[in-house]
């Protein structure tokens, strides 16, 4: 009997070693906490007319990426000297962009391009992100400016340094990747976790696309104007209800200047046919991302109205959706000018701007 | 007691024993070749058939899409140059050609056809669109003829229906007929020494007359084909021969503001038919 017990007590004794075997490989962290998935929640419109969202299958959304990713976009601990966070730039109430031309980096030194806005990234087709669309994803996107030197003028090595042997950020990364060893990758994979979430998609223009509101005549007749060959043209490039995104995420030379001095796509590609061209960018927000354009030359939206009024300069490479170059463009009436000014207010989102998830936490 | 344990251990292997040996062994499988219908208790020594393999009579089908201006080949490299000349004598460049083409169809001996449904939009800048290979399974035969639509049919050309084409900003308008673009073909012509946009959009026909919409697309034939294994087809698009036969297409007066022109549409659908053919085919 005694040895039939012991038997048995061993054979238990053997099985839980092997599940505790089996269960935990976990060896970096020493921890085997799993981070709890999120679904994002795709607009109405957004599920009703275009494609799913891009999430890279490598970085899955998770409660505590997208938590650790918003910390870090609005802490300056990124930057070399402390005093500059991705939000610095890239502020919530500007829809995420700034109110200057040009940013200034931690040395006061400007840069040459105007902040871009970010909403509705998940959504970008082609995955060509910046103004010339260097970064082919989200991710890539955001290791450049904490080590550009007139941006955050960092070194990657220091700024994983400074999270590494910061109070709490070792256990914010463990609960987001299973693991306490921080590095450029994991960083960006939670900014970019989080710049996912940011979501635009309640202006007037949606609402009344929803039927919730209406808009108001001027509001309409600056669409149909938007949507008419012969009076705006604008859906080529920027869309149409169908596509809440209002951009073609695709490259264009919109006839600012007749030479370069940013030669935008074409200084990626080497390709001289695509010198000039810059991304379309959204005609959502505009109310808070002025000044506009890739070097924010024009402060109002109605500088912009006139430029493609009449204000169109020829190029090689100008976009042959531009018409009328010869005399500037396609000359709208004062009345049409006003009327698309109104539509394109239409298309700003302020619970956008002010949804308590994008704030500083 | 240890020898009446030890009988009864005996006597209990002996049944076994015994009941095990009373039973005929054979193969009791009915569908083997060696069946025993006297066997009782399978005894592992089955025989099967070979089977052998059938003969495929179907296989896939992938299209390609190349391009060329009269013989000579366009790329996306070969965009915003003006090498090419058209029929009514205009020098011009390419800098965007776009196009979708739907319901490939192969036609039988006997009249029937077989549909792949759905459409494909090509996009020379984007090489994974030069390749369109549809989950299909095609009978090997001879085909009398191949066709596809181009652009969308009246059945399929359905206003805001399709994701993949409204993210693209593909959509045309609903006030001049709904559904979405055929074609966006645009560039540059040589206009008194300047250089001249063109847009050439293509899609519903609307008559500002009328207030009416005309479908548009129309069907490209490529010829008879015979079939005999997986099979990739070439479909080559002569752009050249989107400016004549049977008329020529003047860009001086069919340049911009194209998708609301009911005679410029109308001209497109009727010029078009003959810009397809069938290029390298392998199997």
């Amino acid at each position: 009997m005694k040895d039939v017990t012991l038997y048995i007590i061993s054979c238990i004794v053997f099985t839980a070693f092997l599940f505790s075997c089996t269960k935990d490989t976990n060896s970096t962290g020493g921890s085997s906490i799993k981070p709890t998935p999120y679904e994002l929640v795709i607009p109405q419109l957004f599920a009703q007319y275009i494609t799913p969202p891009i999430i890279p299958e490598n970085n899955p959304l998770t409660v505590q990426g997208i938590a650790l990713g918003r910390k870090l976009f609005f802490d300056p601990i990124l930057s070399g000297n402390g005093t500059q966070a991705c939000a610095s730039c890239h502020n919530p109430q500007s829809s995420f962009s700034d109110t200057s031309a040009f940013s200034m980096g931690i040395d006061g030194i400007t840069g040459g391009r105007n902040a871009m806005p970010i909403f509705n990234m998940a959504w970008n087709l082609g995955e060509f992100f910046f103004w010339d669309g260097r970064a082919n994803n989200v991710e890539a996107q955001a290791l450049g400016p904490v080590i550009n030197p007139i941006e955050m003028h960092n070194t990657w090595q220091s700024a994983v340094a400074t999270l590494q042997n910061h109070s709490s950020y070792p256990d914010l990364f463990n609960a987001a990747f299973g693991t306490n060893m921080i590095d450029s990758t994991l960083v960006v994979k939670a900014i970019a976790q989080f710049e996912r979430t940011l979501i635009s998609s309640n202006s007037r223009f949606d609402k009344y696309l929803m039927g919730q509101i209406s808009l108001t005549p001027q509001e309409l007749d600056g669409f149909n104007a938007f949507m008419a060959e012969n009076r705006g043209d604008c859906f080529h490039c920027h869309g149409n209800a169908a596509n809440p995104l209002w951009t073609d995420n695709l490259f264009h030379n919109n006839g600012l200047d007749a030479t370069f001095t940013d030669l935008g796509l074409g200084g990626i590609t080497g390709n001289a046919a695509d010198n000039g061209k810059c991304k379309t960018p959204s005609l959502r927000n505009l109310a808070y991302t002025a000044p506009y354009m890739h070097d924010g030359r024009f402060a109002t939206l109605d500088e912009v109205i006139n430029h493609y009024s009449e204000g169109l300069q020829y190029s090689p490479t100008i976009d042959p959706l531009l018409k009328y170059i010869g005399q500037g463009g396609v000359q709208l009436t004062v009345s049409d000018k006003a009327a698309l000014k109104a539509f394109l207010l239409s298309l700003s989102d302020d619970s956008f701007v002010n949804n308590p998830d994008f704030q500083q936490p | 007691m240890k020898t009446k344990n030890l009988f009864i251990l005996i006597v209990l292997f002996g049944a076994i024993i015994f009941s095990s040996c009373s039973k005929k062994e054979g193969c009791t499988d009915p569908s083997a070749e060696n069946y025993d219908p006297n066997a009782e208790k399978d005894n592992g020594t089955c025989v099967y058939k070979t089977p052998t393999p059938p003969t495929a009579t179907s296989g896939s089908v992938t299209f390609t899409f190349a391009h060329h201006f009269a013989g000579t080949t366009v790329t996306s490299a070969d965009f915003n140059a003006f090498n090419y000349v058209n029929a009514n004598n205009d020098t011009l460049s390419i800098s965007k050609l776009k196009y979708l083409i739907s319901d490939i169809r192969f036609y039988k001996s006997n009249g029937d056809s077989l549909v792949i449904e759905g459409y494909h939009f090509v996009d020379l800048t984007t090489s994974s669109t030069l390749t369109y290979a549809p989950t299909f399974d095609l009978p090997f035969d001879t085909y009398t003829g191949i066709s596809f639509n181009f652009g969308l049919d009246s059945v399929d050309n359905v206003t805001n229906a399709y994701p993949d084409l409204n993210i693209l900003n593909w959509n045309w308008l609903d006030t001049i007929g709904g559904g979405y673009h055929f074609m966006q073909m645009e560039g540059y012509y040589k206009y008194q020494g300047n250089d001249s946009a063109y847009t050439y959009h293509m899609g519903t026909a609307h008559n500002m007359m009328t207030m009416t919409n005309e479908q548009n697309y129309f069907k490209a034939d490529l010829g008879a084909i015979t079939i005999t294994n997986n099979i990739s087809i070439q479909i080559k698009m002569d752009i050249s021969e989107w400016y004549k036969n049977p008329t020529n297409w003047d860009l001086n007066q069919y340049h911009s503001d194209l998708m609301m022109n009911y005679t410029a549409q109308k001209l497109m659908n009727t010029i078009g038919k003959d810009v397809f053919s069938l290029g390298v085919v392998v199997q």
